[in-house]
């Protein structure tokens, strides 16, 4: 299939007339704050006179940025391991065993990716109160991984189906037991499978903030979604710190990111594809 | 075969294997499911704070949807959703479809167009949510500027300040944010499409919009209902992004507010239509109004995806 030569100059357009538009303004965001305020209040779109890190480091002083970042990444790289380990054990039980139960437990499951878990957050508060969790990041990590089972157990027993069951057979027959036929031989074959949730659920993790909003009141407990709303309220005028923080936020996921596009693009439609 | 079969039977049997489904078993019911069921069941009783007082069957329903102001609340914030809903699928979606389309016809670069479509996909919604909020500034923003720096000041706008604009601004803010992830998964629904069904139509004299109309997205179509059914259920979710640019109460003047801003306010924040004693039950009630919405559109649309995969 060949357009023509026009078609495809206006296809071209297009293509990057839109891709200027989604990076524009993440990349003003980095140009920013660098800028001064003067600088940014007397010309937003202009680049930064001189290249300058003020802005970081007041931000750093003004705001306990590295908590919301060690916080973050406490909860993220737990719920996310939690979830591998919780949905593949459930995911192997459902895939290679007939149970007369594992139908109806796998439907019990998927209901799961229907529900709108916020929509229980009035509970799930009252729940967290009488669990003595309000405040405390284990609440968040119990939600995002109750929240992350449902997709996962879905991706991860479509891909353990996928095994031959002979290879199960010929492990069983040298002496491995269940969690062993799990463990070293399904396991190592599902990587792929693996990579895809543990992607998904980062994502969904470490950018969730309705979560945090509602259950963490401590400065020093915030991860940085809920650490940027404390920052915006109380720096409202000082738009080069603001940037700052957006860029320093936004900045450890670009990272991971590019370290793994192809994997971040394909694994968070495959969710939805599948 | 017999000795495999002996062998599965025997390991198989050991009872430990139960416990393998557990863990994921109990922090779904335990964190999903009981929160879900009890806000079903909190909708019918009255409550004085966190207090459960008595039964009192449908009243809350009723109240939400009889009563002044919470009956207006609803159906300003639920009119917003559907044209949240509504502006989506236009913009966004339509958006994505063509690119998607471009990058279907194997142009140079398809790899640094995805990326670079993506990329705003990977902010916190309230990331993207702050960075619009000073870009759209009615007078230090950067688009305000640019425009009339185009000589477009006639367009420069209080975006976010005036109730005509700010829902919109809004919306299409959420576009940006979702864009690139539209474009793969109508870009993985295009190449699922097999390559002689195409060419079959091209021998049959099918070209430009009537290939597209006729063979393209009607092969398309699964990939075009999730989109669709993805959209719906964020639009009728939308939260983060209208309280990080507009607060808990949709300003200007409610123009932007959405059922889950509805909801949060009503559970949580005090103000308009929020925080009475009873606000438990209401909030419940909402959250139960809701999750049918979702649901139900949810469910209906697989049900006639599934039909139309079995036809084919």
């Amino acid at each position: 299939m060949k357009p023509s030569i026009g078609m495809r100059s206006l296809q071209y357009l297009i293509a990057y007339v839109i891709a200027l538009v989604a990076i524009y303004p993440i990349f003003l965001m980095l140009v920013s704050s660098l800028k001064t305020n003067a600088e940014i209040f007397s010309d937003p779109l202009a680049l930064p006179k001189s290249f300058n890190l003020d802005s970081y480091q007041k931000l750093w002083e003004s705001v306990p940025f590295d908590a919301f970042l060690l916080n973050s990444i406490f909860v993220s790289v737990v719920s996310v391991a939690l979830i591998l380990v919780f949905s593949a054990l459930a995911a192997f039980y459902l895939a290679r065993f007939s149970f007369k139960w594992n139908g109806i437990l796998y439907f019990f499951f998927l209901i799961g990716l229907m529900i709108p878990i916020k929509l229980g957050i009035v509970p799930l508060f009252l729940l967290m109160k009488q669990l003595n969790l309000v405040n405390s990041l284990w609440s968040l990590i119990l939600i995002h991984i109750a929240s992350g089972i449902p997709i996962s157990v879905f991706i991860l027993t479509g891909f353990f189906r996928t095994l031959p069951v002979e290879l199960e057979e010929a492990a069983r027959i040298d002496g491995c037991n269940n969690f062993q036929v799990f463990w070293r031989i399904l396991l190592p074959l599902i990587r792929p499978a693996l990579g895809t949730v543990m992607i998904i659920n980062f994502i969904g993790t470490w950018n969730d903030f309705f979560f945090p909003l509602i259950f963490i009141q401590d400065e020093s407990l915030k991860t940085i979604p809920v650490g940027m709303l404390s920052l915006f309220g109380e720096y409202e005028t000082d738009w080069s710190m603001l940037f700052a923080g957006l860029t320093l936020s936004a900045l450890p996921m670009i990272v991971v990111f590019f370290l793994a596009s192809r994997q971040f693009m394909e694994g968070l439609t495959a969710g939805a594809v599948k | 075969m017999k000795v495999g079969e002996n062998v599965r039977t025997k390991h198989k049997g050991s009872w430990l294997i139960h416990l393998f489904p557990i863990p994921a078993l109990v922090v779904y019911v335990l964190f999903v499911v009981y929160p879900i069921f009890s806000a079903f069941t909190y909708s019918l009783y009255d409550w004085n704070g966190i207090a459960k007082g008595e039964f009192i069957g449908l009243k809350n329903f009723l109240t939400l949807f009889q009563i002044e102001p919470y009956n207006k609340m609803f159906w300003n914030a639920f009119g917003h959703n559907i044209v949240y809903f509504i502006v989506e699928m236009i913009v966004q979606n339509g958006i994505a479809f063509i690119l998607a389309y471009i990058l279907y016809q194997k142009i140079k670069g398809t790899e640094f167009f995805k990326i670079a479509y993506f990329l705003p996909r990977l902010l916190s919604v309230i990331i993207v949510g702050f960075l619009w909020k000073l870009i759209l500034n009615p007078n230090f923003g950067a688009l305000n500027t640019l425009l009339t720096r185009l000589g477009l000041e006639e367009w420069a706008q209080p975006w976010l300040g005036d109730p005509d604009t700010a829902l919109i601004s809004i919306i299409l803010v959420n576009s940006w944010f979702g864009l690139g992830f539209a474009v793969l998964i109508f870009l993985a629904g295009l190449q699922s499409i097999p390559e002689e069904v195409v060419e079959a139509a091209r021998l049959d004299g099918a070209s430009g919009f009537r290939l597209i109309w006729k063979i393209i997205i009607p092969m398309c179509m699964p990939a075009i209902t999730i989109m669709t059914i993805l959209t719906f259920i964020q639009a009728f979710e939308a939260f983060e992004l209208v309280y990080a640019m507009q607060g808990s109460s949709g300003e200007p003047f409610y123009s932007t507010d959405t059922l889950a801003v509805y909801f949060y306010r009503l559970a949580f924040a005090s103000g308009a239509g929020g925080a009475d004693s009873s606000a438990i039950g209401l909030g419940s009630a909402l959250a139960v109004v809701l999750f049918f919405i979702v649901a139900s559109v949810s469910a209906v649309s697989l049900y006639v995806m599934r039909k139309r995969e079995v036809q084919q």
